[in-house]
């Protein structure tokens, strides 16, 4: 059996750890610091999948039934 | 003369709306045919409308949603427990479900999962009730008569060939699994066929009825906790639905398509798929809770909650252990619940209340910092700029 991945679950949005070029652009955007982003356990299932470490910032992007397509960001904590 | 989709793609490629706006948008201009003057008036309103729908800056965006959930809320059925069947499964509906949605239980009370099977066997049945009997929890009382031999002081199983052969289960496998599990001395005699001593360790008569009693309790085969399995149709592909849920059990199980397996148990699917996935399956349980009762509620509402409720990496209840109960304010978790313990805590740690939110202002009685309230109006002295 070949091993699943749980980003291919369709409860699961794509997630990824961003870099942090993209990341100043969109905390310009938004005018806020990382730590006022929403945030994701380290400990998360999906934060393990991807690799992501404390201090990271995941970008998630949504399937939404409104806007077709939304993007969320969360700040990576302990 | 109409315009290019090409040139329709580059006009609407920057502009800052939704996709699904933008999807609509392109496939309407290119089915009717404008001219580039057309497109940029369409365009024009289109940002106008569209700015007009967006939420303006110091909205209570959180009233709003509680009121349009609330009230809706208050025709569903109260307290009578309404059940209905999914394929002969009881699942809560109505109010008792929302409520248990929105205090983020640990397990609701009637836990069931979905589970789809690989894509190529999909549509076999036999197939699907292989799987079905390897998730399904199966007990001595499923494939045996227990017998209670006062004279030999042990317990005799006649097991049911029938039953071993549906469930899949032999006779050597069920000895194993008894004694691992009852720590007992368990034997096959020879001279009778599909039968099964158990042996207390010591010949009391108490043992004897101890152990009666919990050989019950043993799991044979399938995964402990899931009581039923029922099987379903649902257009070419069987699908099963399971009375009790156990995610992370049930992805080891072979046969099942676990990119479409779920469960209404938010709490098991935070654990196994993670916060986004929670997420969503809030949005998922509470909608369709309020369709089933022939309620529409803007789904945007219950975005909302289920944001706010999955902000913090954790699911948290929206209630005086959750989202209430984390107010900076004093008096705005004093207006919730438990009013006096929070003005005693604050009172005895010379807590300091700001008076930043509504709750806060209206109880000292001024002006809430929302909508025109936010706004400070500061007069020019105009003989200054003279």
């Amino acid at each position: 059996m070949s091993k699943f991945s749980l980003l291919d679950h369709e409860l699961i949005p794509h997630h990824e750890v961003m870099d942090e070029d993209d990341l100043k652009t969109v905390l310009a955007h938004y005018n806020v610091e990382r730590e006022q982003l929403p945030k994701l356990k380290v400990t998360d299932p999906i934060a393990l999948e991807i690799g992501a470490e404390p201090g990271n910032v995941v970008k998630v992007i949504r399937k939404s039934q409104t806007a077709g397509e939304a993007l969320y960001y969360r700040y990576v904590i302990e | 003369m109409s315009i290019s989709e090409a040139t329709i793609d580059s006009m609407i490629s920057g502009l800052p709306l939704p996709k699904t706006t933008l999807a609509t948008l392109r496939k309407d201009v290119v089915d009717v045919g404008v001219t580039k003057k057309e497109m940029e008036v369409i365009i024009e309103r289109v940002m106008a409308d569209y700015e007009y729908a967006c939420v303006e800056p110091c909205e209570a965006v959180g009233v709003v949603s509680a009121q349009s959930i609330g009230e809706p809320g208050t025709q569903m059925t109260m307290r009578t427990f309404h059940y209905a069947g999914v394929a002969e499964i009881n699942v809560t509906l109505g109010l008792p479900r929302l409520i248990e949605i929105v205090d983020a239980r640990k397990t609701p009370s009637t836990p069931m999962m979905t589970v789809a099977l690989v894509k190529e066997h999909a549509a076999d049945r036999e197939f699907a009730r292989k799987v079905a009997w390897e998730i399904e929890a199966t007990h001595i009382e499923h494939l045996a008569d227990v017998t209670t031999d006062l004279a030999n002081m042990n317990l005799i199983l006649d097991l049911n060939e029938k039953m071993l052969l549906q469930r899949g289960i032999d006779v050597d496998a069920i000895a194993e699994k008894l004694a691992e599990g009852l720590k007992v001395d368990v034997k096959i005699p020879s001279e009778v066929a599909n039968q099964i001593i158990v042996i207390p360790k010591e010949p009391l008569y108490r043992d004897l009825l101890q152990l009666a009693k919990n050989i019950h309790g043993i799991t044979l085969k399938g995964i402990e906790g899931i009581k039923r399995v029922v099987i379903r149709k649902d257009g070419e592909e069987y699908t099963l639905y399971t009375e009790g849920s156990m995610l992370k059990e049930i992805l080891d199980v072979e046969g099942i398509d676990l990119s479409r397996t779920s469960t209404n148990n938010i709490g098991e699917i935070y654990e196994v798929f993670g916060i986004e996935a929670a997420r969503f399956a809030i949005i998922k349980e509470a909608s369709d809770t309020l369709r089933e009762q022939g309620l529409t509620v803007d789904i945007r509402h219950l975005m909302l909650v289920s944001d706010i409720m999955t902000c913090d990496g954790e699911v948290k209840q929206i209630g005086r252990h959750g989202i209430s109960g984390e107010k900076a304010s004093v008096f705005a978790r004093a207006a919730f619940e438990v009013t006096v313990n929070h003005l005693l805590d604050a009172g005895m740690r010379g807590d300091i209340d700001e008076l930043n939110g509504v709750t806060e202002n209206i109880i000292v009685g001024q002006p809430i910092k929302l909508g025109t309230g936010d706004v400070h109006l500061v007069a020019r002295n105009p003989l200054k700029d003279l």
